[in-house]
Protein backbone atom coordinates (compact mmCIF):
# COMPACT_ATOMS: atom_id res chain seq x y z
CA UNK A 1 0.00 0.00 0.00
CA UNK A 2 2.93 2.30 0.56
CA UNK A 3 3.33 4.91 -2.08
CA UNK A 4 -0.29 4.87 -3.22
CA UNK A 5 -1.68 8.34 -2.50
CA UNK A 6 -5.24 7.01 -2.57
CA UNK A 7 -4.84 4.51 0.24
CA UNK A 8 -4.22 6.26 3.53
CA UNK A 9 -3.84 5.41 7.20
CA UNK A 10 -7.01 7.36 7.86
CA UNK A 11 -9.13 4.63 6.26
CA UNK A 12 -10.57 2.58 9.07
CA UNK A 13 -10.25 -1.22 8.78
CA UNK A 14 -13.13 -3.04 10.42
CA UNK A 15 -12.59 -6.71 9.66
CA UNK A 16 -14.19 -9.57 7.81
CA UNK A 17 -17.89 -10.09 7.12
CA UNK A 18 -20.00 -12.45 5.06
CA UNK A 19 -23.33 -10.68 4.90
CA UNK A 20 -23.94 -7.11 5.94
CA UNK A 21 -26.56 -4.38 5.71
CA UNK A 22 -25.68 -0.90 4.51
CA UNK A 23 -27.77 2.18 5.25
CA UNK A 24 -27.46 5.31 3.12
CA UNK A 25 -28.53 8.85 4.06
CA UNK A 26 -30.88 8.81 7.05
CA UNK A 27 -31.74 12.52 6.75
CA UNK A 28 -33.29 12.48 10.25
CA UNK A 29 -35.90 9.91 9.27
CA UNK A 30 -35.74 8.18 12.65
CA UNK A 31 -38.94 6.21 12.00
CA UNK A 32 -37.53 4.66 8.83
CA UNK A 33 -34.19 4.05 10.52
CA UNK A 34 -35.82 2.13 13.39
CA UNK A 35 -37.89 0.09 10.92
CA UNK A 36 -34.85 -0.63 8.74
CA UNK A 37 -32.79 -1.77 11.70
CA UNK A 38 -35.47 -4.21 12.75
CA UNK A 39 -35.76 -5.50 9.21
CA UNK A 40 -31.98 -5.82 8.77
CA UNK A 41 -31.72 -7.89 11.94
CA UNK A 42 -34.49 -10.19 10.75
CA UNK A 43 -32.45 -10.69 7.58
CA UNK A 44 -29.63 -12.19 9.69
CA UNK A 45 -26.81 -9.87 8.74
CA UNK A 46 -23.42 -9.95 10.51
CA UNK A 47 -23.24 -6.17 10.85
CA UNK A 48 -25.02 -2.95 9.99
CA UNK A 49 -23.19 0.03 8.53
CA UNK A 50 -24.36 3.62 8.02
CA UNK A 51 -22.66 5.63 5.28
CA UNK A 52 -23.30 9.16 6.52
CA UNK A 53 -25.82 12.03 6.29
CA UNK A 54 -27.70 11.21 9.45
CA UNK A 55 -29.31 14.64 9.55
CA UNK A 56 -31.11 16.88 7.00
CA UNK A 57 -34.60 16.99 5.59
CA UNK A 58 -36.48 15.30 8.47
CA UNK A 59 -37.38 16.18 12.07
CA UNK A 60 -35.56 15.81 15.41
CA UNK A 61 -32.05 14.93 14.18
CA UNK A 62 -30.92 13.63 17.58
CA UNK A 63 -33.41 10.78 17.50
CA UNK A 64 -31.65 9.22 14.50
CA UNK A 65 -28.20 9.74 15.97
CA UNK A 66 -29.30 8.08 19.19
CA UNK A 67 -30.54 5.01 17.30
CA UNK A 68 -27.23 4.77 15.42
CA UNK A 69 -25.08 5.21 18.52
CA UNK A 70 -27.24 3.02 20.74
CA UNK A 71 -27.24 0.02 18.43
CA UNK A 72 -23.62 -0.39 17.48
CA UNK A 73 -24.17 0.65 13.88
CA UNK A 74 -20.74 1.17 12.33
CA UNK A 75 -20.81 4.69 10.91
CA UNK A 76 -18.79 6.94 8.64
CA UNK A 77 -19.09 10.67 7.95
CA UNK A 78 -21.25 12.14 5.26
CA UNK A 79 -21.04 15.73 4.15
CA UNK A 80 -23.55 16.55 6.91
CA UNK A 81 -21.42 15.08 9.68
CA UNK A 82 -18.35 16.76 8.26
CA UNK A 83 -20.15 20.12 8.16
CA UNK A 84 -21.84 19.80 11.57
CA UNK A 85 -18.70 18.66 13.37
CA UNK A 86 -16.67 21.49 11.87
CA UNK A 87 -19.39 24.09 12.51
CA UNK A 88 -19.42 24.85 8.78
CA UNK A 89 -21.77 27.43 7.34
CA UNK A 90 -23.61 25.06 5.01
CA UNK A 91 -24.21 21.38 4.30
CA UNK A 92 -21.66 21.03 1.49
CA UNK A 93 -24.21 18.99 -0.40
CA UNK A 94 -22.69 20.14 -3.67
CA UNK A 95 -25.83 21.55 -5.34
CA UNK A 96 -25.44 24.25 -7.96
CA UNK A 97 -28.99 25.48 -8.50
CA UNK A 98 -30.29 28.45 -6.42
CA UNK A 99 -33.65 26.80 -5.58
CA UNK A 100 -31.94 23.57 -4.54
CA UNK A 101 -29.55 25.56 -2.38
CA UNK A 102 -32.44 27.45 -0.78
CA UNK A 103 -33.98 24.19 0.49
CA UNK A 104 -30.59 22.76 1.42
CA UNK A 105 -30.06 25.81 3.62
CA UNK A 106 -33.41 25.38 5.41
CA UNK A 107 -32.53 21.77 6.20
CA UNK A 108 -29.05 22.57 7.35
CA UNK A 109 -29.97 25.49 9.60
CA UNK A 110 -32.70 23.43 11.26
CA UNK A 111 -30.43 20.39 11.72
CA UNK A 112 -27.47 22.40 13.00
CA UNK A 113 -29.70 24.11 15.54
CA UNK A 114 -31.33 20.88 16.73
CA UNK A 115 -28.28 18.61 16.96
CA UNK A 116 -26.75 18.26 20.43
CA UNK A 117 -23.15 19.41 20.80
CA UNK A 118 -22.10 15.96 22.05
CA UNK A 119 -23.45 14.34 18.90
CA UNK A 120 -21.66 16.87 16.72
CA UNK A 121 -18.41 16.03 18.50
CA UNK A 122 -19.05 12.31 17.92
CA UNK A 123 -19.58 12.99 14.21
CA UNK A 124 -16.13 14.54 14.12
CA UNK A 125 -14.58 11.29 15.34
CA UNK A 126 -16.05 9.18 12.53
CA UNK A 127 -13.83 8.01 9.67
CA UNK A 128 -14.53 9.22 6.12
CA UNK A 129 -13.84 5.91 4.44
CA UNK A 130 -14.06 2.40 5.80
CA UNK A 131 -12.40 -0.75 4.55
CA UNK A 132 -13.47 -4.32 5.23
CA UNK A 133 -13.45 -7.65 3.54
CA UNK A 134 -16.64 -9.39 2.56
CA UNK A 135 -16.08 -13.04 1.81
CA UNK A 136 -12.52 -12.19 0.82
CA UNK A 137 -13.42 -9.21 -1.38
CA UNK A 138 -11.91 -5.83 -0.60
CA UNK A 139 -14.76 -3.46 0.18
CA UNK A 140 -14.42 0.30 0.46
CA UNK A 141 -17.32 2.25 2.00
CA UNK A 142 -17.57 5.97 1.45
CA UNK A 143 -20.24 8.66 1.41
CA UNK A 144 -20.17 10.32 -2.04
CA UNK A 145 -17.09 8.81 -3.61
CA UNK A 146 -13.83 7.74 -1.99
CA UNK A 147 -12.14 10.90 -3.20
CA UNK A 148 -14.86 13.49 -2.51
CA UNK A 149 -17.40 13.28 0.26
CA UNK A 150 -20.01 15.16 -1.77
CA UNK A 151 -19.44 13.66 -5.21
CA UNK A 152 -22.62 12.35 -6.82
CA UNK A 153 -22.32 8.86 -8.28
CA UNK A 154 -25.48 8.37 -10.36
CA UNK A 155 -26.07 5.24 -12.41
CA UNK A 156 -26.43 7.09 -15.72
CA UNK A 157 -23.40 9.34 -15.31
CA UNK A 158 -20.80 6.96 -13.89
CA UNK A 159 -18.96 5.35 -16.77
CA UNK A 160 -17.45 1.89 -16.44
CA UNK A 161 -14.06 3.42 -17.25
CA UNK A 162 -14.35 5.85 -14.36
CA UNK A 163 -15.56 3.14 -11.98
CA UNK A 164 -12.63 0.91 -12.95
CA UNK A 165 -10.23 3.76 -12.27
CA UNK A 166 -11.73 4.44 -8.84
CA UNK A 167 -11.47 0.74 -7.94
CA UNK A 168 -7.87 0.56 -9.17
CA UNK A 169 -6.79 3.81 -7.51
CA UNK A 170 -8.32 2.86 -4.18
CA UNK A 171 -7.39 -0.82 -4.36
CA UNK A 172 -10.91 -2.13 -3.85
CA UNK A 173 -13.14 -4.74 -5.45
CA UNK A 174 -16.40 -3.26 -4.33
CA UNK A 175 -17.24 0.38 -3.75
CA UNK A 176 -20.21 1.23 -1.52
CA UNK A 177 -21.60 4.76 -1.46
CA UNK A 178 -24.75 6.86 -0.94
CA UNK A 179 -25.21 10.72 -1.13
CA UNK A 180 -27.44 10.71 -4.23
CA UNK A 181 -30.48 9.13 -2.58
CA UNK A 182 -30.99 6.68 -5.45
CA UNK A 183 -29.93 3.04 -5.12
CA UNK A 184 -28.25 1.17 -7.93
CA UNK A 185 -25.46 -1.29 -8.52
CA UNK A 186 -23.28 -2.35 -11.41
CA UNK A 187 -20.53 -4.89 -11.91
CA UNK A 188 -17.80 -4.36 -14.46
CA UNK A 189 -17.78 -6.67 -17.45
CA UNK A 190 -15.24 -9.45 -16.93
CA UNK A 191 -12.10 -9.21 -19.03
CA UNK A 192 -12.37 -11.55 -21.96
CA UNK A 193 -15.20 -13.94 -21.18
CA UNK A 194 -18.16 -11.61 -21.60
CA UNK A 195 -19.73 -12.23 -18.17
CA UNK A 196 -19.62 -9.90 -15.20
CA UNK A 197 -16.61 -9.58 -12.96
CA UNK A 198 -16.73 -9.51 -9.18
CA UNK A 199 -15.72 -5.83 -9.15
CA UNK A 200 -18.32 -3.14 -9.00
CA UNK A 201 -20.25 -0.42 -7.25
CA UNK A 202 -23.27 -0.35 -4.99
CA UNK A 203 -25.01 2.90 -4.22
CA UNK A 204 -26.99 1.75 -1.21
CA UNK A 205 -29.71 4.40 -1.60
CA UNK A 206 -31.24 6.32 1.30
CA UNK A 207 -33.44 5.71 4.33
CA UNK A 208 -34.26 9.38 4.64
CA UNK A 209 -36.47 9.90 1.66
CA UNK A 210 -38.08 7.69 -0.97
CA UNK A 211 -36.38 6.96 -4.27
CA UNK A 212 -38.30 9.41 -6.51
CA UNK A 213 -40.41 6.59 -7.91
CA UNK A 214 -43.88 7.32 -6.55
CA UNK A 215 -43.52 4.76 -3.73
CA UNK A 216 -43.28 5.82 -0.10
CA UNK A 217 -40.86 3.08 0.97
CA UNK A 218 -37.20 3.86 1.51
CA UNK A 219 -34.29 1.53 0.73
CA UNK A 220 -31.15 -0.08 2.06
CA UNK A 221 -28.81 -2.74 0.71
CA UNK A 222 -27.84 -6.17 1.93
CA UNK A 223 -24.62 -7.45 0.40
CA UNK A 224 -23.49 -11.03 0.69
CA UNK A 225 -20.53 -12.89 -0.65
CA UNK A 226 -21.21 -16.60 -0.95
CA UNK A 227 -19.75 -19.36 -3.14
CA UNK A 228 -17.67 -16.91 -5.14
CA UNK A 229 -20.62 -14.64 -5.97
CA UNK A 230 -21.49 -11.18 -4.71
CA UNK A 231 -25.22 -10.83 -4.15
CA UNK A 232 -26.82 -7.43 -3.77
CA UNK A 233 -30.35 -7.09 -2.47
CA UNK A 234 -32.10 -3.74 -2.23
CA UNK A 235 -34.63 -3.92 0.58
CA UNK A 236 -37.69 -1.64 0.62
CA UNK A 237 -38.64 -0.36 4.07
CA UNK A 238 -42.26 0.52 4.76
CA UNK A 239 -42.67 2.72 7.85
CA UNK A 240 -45.14 5.19 9.30
CA UNK A 241 -44.44 7.93 6.76
CA UNK A 242 -47.65 9.81 7.63
CA UNK A 243 -46.39 10.16 11.18
CA UNK A 244 -43.05 11.44 9.94
CA UNK A 245 -44.81 14.01 7.77
CA UNK A 246 -46.85 15.23 10.70
CA UNK A 247 -43.73 15.54 12.86
CA UNK A 248 -42.17 17.55 10.03
CA UNK A 249 -45.19 19.85 9.96
CA UNK A 250 -44.98 20.34 13.74
CA UNK A 251 -41.34 21.29 13.36
CA UNK A 252 -42.12 23.84 10.65
CA UNK A 253 -40.25 22.01 7.91
CA UNK A 254 -41.24 22.96 4.33
CA UNK A 255 -44.41 21.46 2.81
CA UNK A 256 -42.30 20.45 -0.22
CA UNK A 257 -40.34 18.04 1.98
CA UNK A 258 -43.49 16.57 3.45
CA UNK A 259 -44.92 16.07 -0.02
CA UNK A 260 -41.89 13.95 -0.92
CA UNK A 261 -42.37 11.75 2.14
CA UNK A 262 -46.10 11.35 1.42
CA UNK A 263 -45.95 10.81 -2.34
CA UNK A 264 -42.57 9.25 -3.06
CA UNK A 265 -41.67 11.97 -5.58
CA UNK A 266 -38.79 14.39 -5.07
CA UNK A 267 -39.80 18.04 -5.12
CA UNK A 268 -36.41 19.66 -4.43
CA UNK A 269 -32.71 19.07 -5.12
CA UNK A 270 -33.61 18.04 -8.64
CA UNK A 271 -31.31 20.15 -10.78
CA UNK A 272 -28.30 17.99 -10.02
CA UNK A 273 -29.93 14.92 -11.63
CA UNK A 274 -28.63 13.67 -14.98
CA UNK A 275 -31.15 13.36 -17.82
CA UNK A 276 -32.19 9.76 -17.17
CA UNK A 277 -32.70 10.09 -13.42
CA UNK A 278 -34.57 13.35 -13.94
CA UNK A 279 -36.86 11.81 -16.54
CA UNK A 280 -37.80 9.01 -14.14
CA UNK A 281 -39.28 11.39 -11.56
CA UNK A 282 -42.40 13.50 -11.59
CA UNK A 283 -40.88 16.98 -11.10
CA UNK B 1 -6.47 36.36 -28.05
CA UNK B 2 -2.86 36.56 -26.98
CA UNK B 3 -1.70 35.46 -23.58
CA UNK B 4 -1.10 38.17 -21.04
CA UNK B 5 2.02 39.79 -22.39
CA UNK B 6 4.11 40.28 -19.33
CA UNK B 7 7.28 42.20 -20.01
CA UNK B 8 10.42 40.28 -19.16
CA UNK B 9 11.61 36.79 -19.88
CA UNK B 10 9.40 33.73 -20.10
CA UNK B 11 11.01 32.13 -17.08
CA UNK B 12 10.12 35.07 -14.87
CA UNK B 13 6.53 34.97 -16.16
CA UNK B 14 6.27 31.25 -15.46
CA UNK B 15 7.10 31.71 -11.80
CA UNK B 16 4.51 34.42 -11.40
CA UNK B 17 1.46 32.40 -12.36
CA UNK B 18 -0.14 29.51 -10.48
CA UNK B 19 -0.59 26.20 -12.28
CA UNK B 20 -3.61 23.97 -12.52
CA UNK B 21 -2.76 20.41 -11.48
CA UNK B 22 -3.90 17.44 -13.58
CA UNK B 23 -5.70 15.32 -11.02
CA UNK B 24 -6.90 12.67 -13.43
CA UNK B 25 -8.77 12.96 -16.70
CA UNK B 26 -12.50 12.92 -16.00
CA UNK B 27 -14.16 15.07 -18.62
CA UNK B 28 -13.32 15.11 -22.31
CA UNK B 29 -14.73 17.76 -24.62
CA UNK B 30 -14.90 17.37 -28.39
CA UNK B 31 -15.05 20.36 -30.68
CA UNK B 32 -17.09 18.32 -33.16
CA UNK B 33 -18.17 21.21 -35.34
CA UNK B 34 -14.92 23.14 -35.30
CA UNK B 35 -15.60 26.87 -35.26
CA UNK B 36 -18.42 26.63 -37.79
CA UNK B 37 -21.84 27.78 -36.66
CA UNK B 38 -25.04 28.65 -38.48
CA UNK B 39 -25.37 31.65 -36.13
CA UNK B 40 -22.86 34.40 -35.30
CA UNK B 41 -23.76 35.52 -31.78
CA UNK B 42 -22.47 38.79 -30.43
CA UNK B 43 -21.25 37.10 -27.21
CA UNK B 44 -19.62 34.02 -28.73
CA UNK B 45 -16.27 33.60 -27.01
CA UNK B 46 -14.73 31.81 -30.00
CA UNK B 47 -16.41 34.06 -32.60
CA UNK B 48 -18.04 31.15 -34.39
CA UNK B 49 -19.88 31.86 -37.61
CA UNK B 50 -20.83 30.21 -40.91
CA UNK B 51 -17.51 31.38 -42.34
CA UNK B 52 -15.13 30.80 -39.40
CA UNK B 53 -12.95 27.89 -40.54
CA UNK B 54 -10.21 28.38 -37.95
CA UNK B 55 -11.00 24.99 -36.50
CA UNK B 56 -12.06 22.06 -38.68
CA UNK B 57 -14.76 19.54 -37.78
CA UNK B 58 -13.89 16.24 -36.12
CA UNK B 59 -14.96 13.11 -37.94
CA UNK B 60 -16.32 9.90 -36.39
CA UNK B 61 -13.05 7.99 -36.82
CA UNK B 62 -11.08 10.66 -34.95
CA UNK B 63 -13.65 10.84 -32.16
CA UNK B 64 -13.63 7.04 -31.80
CA UNK B 65 -9.84 6.94 -31.53
CA UNK B 66 -9.92 9.51 -28.71
CA UNK B 67 -12.82 7.67 -27.01
CA UNK B 68 -10.72 4.49 -26.88
CA UNK B 69 -7.83 6.41 -25.33
CA UNK B 70 -10.19 8.11 -22.90
CA UNK B 71 -11.60 4.80 -21.75
CA UNK B 72 -8.12 3.57 -20.84
CA UNK B 73 -7.57 6.77 -18.84
CA UNK B 74 -10.74 6.31 -16.76
CA UNK B 75 -12.75 9.19 -18.24
CA UNK B 76 -16.13 9.72 -16.68
CA UNK B 77 -18.08 11.88 -19.19
CA UNK B 78 -18.04 13.47 -22.64
CA UNK B 79 -19.13 16.88 -23.90
CA UNK B 80 -19.73 17.87 -27.53
CA UNK B 81 -19.55 21.43 -28.72
CA UNK B 82 -18.54 23.64 -31.64
CA UNK B 83 -19.60 25.88 -33.28
CA UNK B 84 -22.89 24.11 -33.76
CA UNK B 85 -22.55 20.32 -33.30
CA UNK B 86 -25.58 19.53 -35.48
CA UNK B 87 -23.75 20.93 -38.50
CA UNK B 88 -21.46 17.90 -38.30
CA UNK B 89 -22.93 15.35 -40.72
CA UNK B 90 -21.81 12.46 -38.48
CA UNK B 91 -23.10 13.91 -35.21
CA UNK B 92 -25.64 11.17 -34.49
CA UNK B 93 -23.09 8.41 -35.08
CA UNK B 94 -20.61 10.32 -32.91
CA UNK B 95 -23.07 10.64 -30.02
CA UNK B 96 -24.02 6.99 -30.42
CA UNK B 97 -20.34 6.02 -30.17
CA UNK B 98 -19.78 8.18 -27.10
CA UNK B 99 -22.83 6.77 -25.33
CA UNK B 100 -21.19 3.34 -25.45
CA UNK B 101 -18.36 4.72 -23.27
CA UNK B 102 -20.16 7.03 -20.89
CA UNK B 103 -22.64 9.86 -20.45
CA UNK B 104 -22.68 12.49 -23.20
CA UNK B 105 -23.77 16.12 -23.20
CA UNK B 106 -24.19 18.11 -26.38
CA UNK B 107 -24.16 21.93 -26.36
CA UNK B 108 -26.31 23.30 -29.13
CA UNK B 109 -28.10 26.44 -30.23
CA UNK B 110 -31.03 24.17 -31.10
CA UNK B 111 -31.88 25.79 -34.40
CA UNK B 112 -31.14 22.59 -36.34
CA UNK B 113 -33.17 20.30 -34.08
CA UNK B 114 -36.13 19.38 -36.22
CA UNK B 115 -38.92 17.08 -35.02
CA UNK B 116 -37.22 14.18 -36.82
CA UNK B 117 -33.83 14.91 -35.31
CA UNK B 118 -35.38 15.15 -31.83
CA UNK B 119 -36.87 11.67 -32.30
CA UNK B 120 -33.48 10.34 -33.44
CA UNK B 121 -31.87 11.78 -30.33
CA UNK B 122 -34.55 10.16 -28.19
CA UNK B 123 -33.74 6.80 -29.80
CA UNK B 124 -30.02 7.27 -29.04
CA UNK B 125 -30.83 8.13 -25.46
CA UNK B 126 -33.09 5.08 -25.04
CA UNK B 127 -30.43 2.76 -26.47
CA UNK B 128 -27.86 3.64 -23.80
CA UNK B 129 -27.83 3.14 -20.05
CA UNK B 130 -25.87 6.40 -19.84
CA UNK B 131 -27.51 9.82 -19.92
CA UNK B 132 -27.66 11.92 -23.06
CA UNK B 133 -28.03 15.51 -21.95
CA UNK B 134 -28.85 18.27 -24.40
CA UNK B 135 -27.87 21.81 -23.43
CA UNK B 136 -29.69 24.40 -25.38
CA UNK B 137 -28.65 28.02 -25.12
CA UNK B 138 -31.18 30.83 -24.94
CA UNK B 139 -30.46 34.51 -24.33
CA UNK B 140 -33.59 36.15 -23.12
CA UNK B 141 -37.28 35.98 -22.32
CA UNK B 142 -38.41 37.22 -25.68
CA UNK B 143 -37.37 37.72 -29.26
CA UNK B 144 -36.25 41.29 -28.60
CA UNK B 145 -33.71 40.31 -25.94
CA UNK B 146 -32.49 37.09 -27.50
CA UNK B 147 -32.38 38.15 -31.13
CA UNK B 148 -30.35 41.28 -30.37
CA UNK B 149 -27.51 38.96 -29.33
CA UNK B 150 -28.10 35.88 -31.45
CA UNK B 151 -29.61 37.21 -34.66
CA UNK B 152 -33.07 37.95 -36.08
CA UNK B 153 -35.56 35.10 -35.89
CA UNK B 154 -33.43 32.88 -33.67
CA UNK B 155 -35.72 33.09 -30.63
CA UNK B 156 -38.61 31.55 -32.53
CA UNK B 157 -36.36 28.80 -33.90
CA UNK B 158 -34.97 27.97 -30.47
CA UNK B 159 -38.47 27.75 -29.02
CA UNK B 160 -39.45 25.43 -31.84
CA UNK B 161 -36.48 23.19 -30.99
CA UNK B 162 -37.51 23.11 -27.34
CA UNK B 163 -40.99 22.06 -28.45
CA UNK B 164 -39.56 19.36 -30.72
CA UNK B 165 -37.39 17.94 -27.95
CA UNK B 166 -40.23 18.04 -25.49
CA UNK B 167 -42.56 16.22 -27.91
CA UNK B 168 -39.90 13.55 -28.32
CA UNK B 169 -39.79 13.15 -24.54
CA UNK B 170 -36.40 14.78 -24.07
CA UNK B 171 -35.83 17.44 -21.44
CA UNK B 172 -32.98 19.76 -22.43
CA UNK B 173 -31.06 21.89 -19.95
CA UNK B 174 -31.67 25.48 -21.00
CA UNK B 175 -28.52 27.53 -20.50
CA UNK B 176 -28.76 31.29 -20.26
CA UNK B 177 -25.67 33.46 -20.14
CA UNK B 178 -25.41 36.48 -17.95
CA UNK B 179 -25.88 38.54 -21.11
CA UNK B 180 -29.51 37.96 -20.21
CA UNK B 181 -29.32 40.14 -17.13
CA UNK B 182 -32.79 39.27 -15.78
CA UNK B 183 -31.76 35.63 -15.40
CA UNK B 184 -29.48 36.55 -12.54
CA UNK B 185 -32.18 37.11 -9.90
CA UNK B 186 -34.79 34.72 -8.60
CA UNK B 187 -37.80 36.63 -10.00
CA UNK B 188 -36.28 36.61 -13.44
CA UNK B 189 -35.52 32.92 -13.11
CA UNK B 190 -39.08 32.26 -12.04
CA UNK B 191 -40.42 34.06 -15.13
CA UNK B 192 -38.11 32.13 -17.40
CA UNK B 193 -39.13 28.82 -15.83
CA UNK B 194 -42.81 29.74 -16.30
CA UNK B 195 -42.14 30.51 -19.93
CA UNK B 196 -40.43 27.14 -20.42
CA UNK B 197 -43.37 25.35 -18.77
CA UNK B 198 -45.70 27.13 -21.14
CA UNK B 199 -43.63 25.70 -24.00
CA UNK B 200 -44.40 22.19 -22.85
CA UNK B 201 -41.38 21.44 -20.67
CA UNK B 202 -43.04 19.95 -17.60
CA UNK B 203 -39.82 19.86 -15.61
CA UNK B 204 -37.80 22.79 -16.97
CA UNK B 205 -34.07 22.70 -16.28
CA UNK B 206 -32.20 25.99 -16.27
CA UNK B 207 -28.55 26.89 -15.83
CA UNK B 208 -27.12 30.41 -15.81
CA UNK B 209 -23.58 30.72 -17.20
CA UNK B 210 -21.01 33.47 -16.68
CA UNK B 211 -19.69 35.21 -19.80
CA UNK B 212 -16.10 35.00 -20.98
CA UNK B 213 -14.60 38.23 -22.21
CA UNK B 214 -13.12 36.61 -25.32
CA UNK B 215 -13.79 36.51 -29.04
CA UNK B 216 -16.86 38.44 -30.23
CA UNK B 217 -17.77 39.26 -26.62
CA UNK B 218 -14.86 41.71 -26.46
CA UNK B 219 -16.65 43.91 -29.03
CA UNK B 220 -20.06 43.57 -27.38
CA UNK B 221 -18.91 44.49 -23.88
CA UNK B 222 -15.19 44.63 -23.16
CA UNK B 223 -12.04 42.56 -23.01
CA UNK B 224 -10.18 41.70 -19.83
CA UNK B 225 -8.57 44.57 -17.97
CA UNK B 226 -4.86 44.47 -17.22
CA UNK B 227 -5.35 43.51 -13.56
CA UNK B 228 -7.63 40.60 -14.39
CA UNK B 229 -5.12 37.76 -14.40
CA UNK B 230 -4.00 35.22 -11.89
CA UNK B 231 -0.50 36.73 -11.74
CA UNK B 232 0.86 36.44 -8.26
CA UNK B 233 -2.26 34.59 -7.01
CA UNK B 234 -1.60 31.59 -4.79
CA UNK B 235 -4.38 29.11 -5.57
CA UNK B 236 -5.87 27.11 -2.72
CA UNK B 237 -5.66 23.40 -3.43
CA UNK B 238 -9.46 23.04 -3.47
CA UNK B 239 -9.90 26.00 -5.84
CA UNK B 240 -7.28 24.66 -8.22
CA UNK B 241 -8.90 21.22 -8.13
CA UNK B 242 -12.26 22.75 -9.09
CA UNK B 243 -10.95 24.27 -12.34
CA UNK B 244 -12.03 22.48 -15.50
CA UNK B 245 -8.42 22.13 -16.59
CA UNK B 246 -7.58 20.12 -13.44
CA UNK B 247 -9.70 17.21 -14.65
CA UNK B 248 -10.67 17.88 -18.27
CA UNK B 249 -9.27 18.37 -21.77
CA UNK B 250 -10.61 19.56 -25.14
CA UNK B 251 -10.12 17.54 -28.31
CA UNK B 252 -10.09 19.53 -31.57
CA UNK B 253 -9.08 18.65 -35.11
CA UNK B 254 -5.78 20.42 -34.40
CA UNK B 255 -4.94 18.42 -31.30
CA UNK B 256 -5.77 18.33 -27.61
CA UNK B 257 -6.12 21.65 -25.80
CA UNK B 258 -6.09 22.37 -22.09
CA UNK B 259 -9.77 23.37 -21.94
CA UNK B 260 -12.69 24.33 -24.19
CA UNK B 261 -12.09 28.02 -23.52
CA UNK B 262 -8.57 28.53 -24.83
CA UNK B 263 -8.69 26.81 -28.21
CA UNK B 264 -7.68 30.01 -29.97
CA UNK B 265 -4.42 30.16 -28.00
CA UNK B 266 -1.68 28.04 -29.59
CA UNK B 267 0.05 27.84 -26.20
CA UNK B 268 -2.96 25.97 -24.87
CA UNK B 269 -2.44 23.03 -27.25
CA UNK B 270 -0.89 20.35 -25.05
CA UNK B 271 -0.43 17.39 -27.41
CA UNK B 272 -1.86 15.20 -30.15
CA UNK B 273 -3.40 12.58 -27.86
CA UNK B 274 -5.13 12.80 -24.49
CA UNK B 275 -2.39 10.77 -22.81
CA UNK B 276 0.19 13.38 -23.85
CA UNK B 277 -1.64 16.15 -22.02
CA UNK B 278 -1.76 14.77 -18.49
CA UNK B 279 0.42 17.40 -16.86
CA UNK B 280 -0.12 20.70 -15.00
CA UNK B 281 -0.92 23.84 -16.98
CA UNK B 282 0.26 27.38 -16.08
CA UNK B 283 -2.73 29.71 -15.70
CA UNK B 284 -1.35 32.67 -17.65
CA UNK B 285 -4.43 33.48 -19.66
CA UNK B 286 -6.84 36.21 -18.69
CA UNK B 287 -9.84 33.87 -19.06
CA UNK B 288 -8.33 31.87 -16.21
CA UNK B 289 -9.29 34.81 -14.04
CA UNK B 290 -13.00 34.30 -14.86
CA UNK B 291 -12.77 30.57 -14.22
CA UNK B 292 -11.25 31.14 -10.86
CA UNK B 293 -13.38 34.10 -9.80
CA UNK B 294 -16.72 32.60 -10.89
CA UNK B 295 -16.10 28.94 -10.26
CA UNK B 296 -16.98 28.25 -13.89
CA UNK B 297 -17.47 24.58 -14.51
CA UNK B 298 -19.54 22.27 -16.59
CA UNK B 299 -21.69 20.53 -13.98
CA UNK B 300 -25.41 20.52 -14.56
S1 LIG C 1 -22.53 31.26 -29.09
FE1 LIG C 1 -23.02 29.22 -29.83
S2 LIG C 1 -24.71 29.56 -31.28
FE2 LIG C 1 -23.73 31.53 -30.97
S3 LIG C 1 -22.20 31.69 -32.61
FE3 LIG C 1 -21.14 30.86 -30.82
S4 LIG C 1 -21.28 28.64 -31.14
FE4 LIG C 1 -22.82 29.55 -32.46
S1 LIG D 1 -9.40 29.21 -19.00
FE1 LIG D 1 -10.10 28.15 -17.15
S2 LIG D 1 -10.17 26.00 -17.69
FE2 LIG D 1 -8.91 27.06 -19.22
S3 LIG D 1 -6.80 26.90 -18.50
FE3 LIG D 1 -7.61 28.83 -17.71
S4 LIG D 1 -8.43 28.31 -15.68
FE4 LIG D 1 -8.14 26.41 -16.78
FE1 LIG E 1 -24.62 13.56 1.27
Amino acid sequence: MMGNPYVTQADSQVGEFRRAAFFGGVYSNHLALAAALKLARSLRVDAVFALGDFGAFGPHPDRSVEILRGNGIISIQGNYEEALSQAAGDCRCGYVDPRDNHYARLSFDYTAMKTAAGHKAWMGTLPRNLRMTLGGQRVLCCHGSPRRINEFLWASSTSDAFLRKLLDDYQADLLLCTHTGLHWSRFLPAEGNGGRSARGIINVGALGRPANNGRTEVWFAVVERASGETKVEFVPVAYDHAKLASEMADEGLPPEFRATILTGWWTTCLEILPAKERAAGKF
Amino acid sequence: MPLDETPGCAAAAATRYPSAPMLGLETVWFQVAGSVCNLACAHCFISCSPSNRTHAMLDLAAVEAHLRDAEGLGVREYYFTGGEPFLNPEILAILDAALRYGPATVLTNGTLITAKRARELRALSDASSYSLDIRLSLDGFDAAGNDAIRGAGTFARILEAIGNLSSAGLNPVITVTEACTEAGDSRGRGRLLERLRALGLERPRLKVMPLLLLGAETDRTRGYAAGETLAGVALEEADAAALQCASGRMVTAEGVFVCPILIDSPEARMGATLAETLRPFPLRHRACHTCHAQGLNCRT
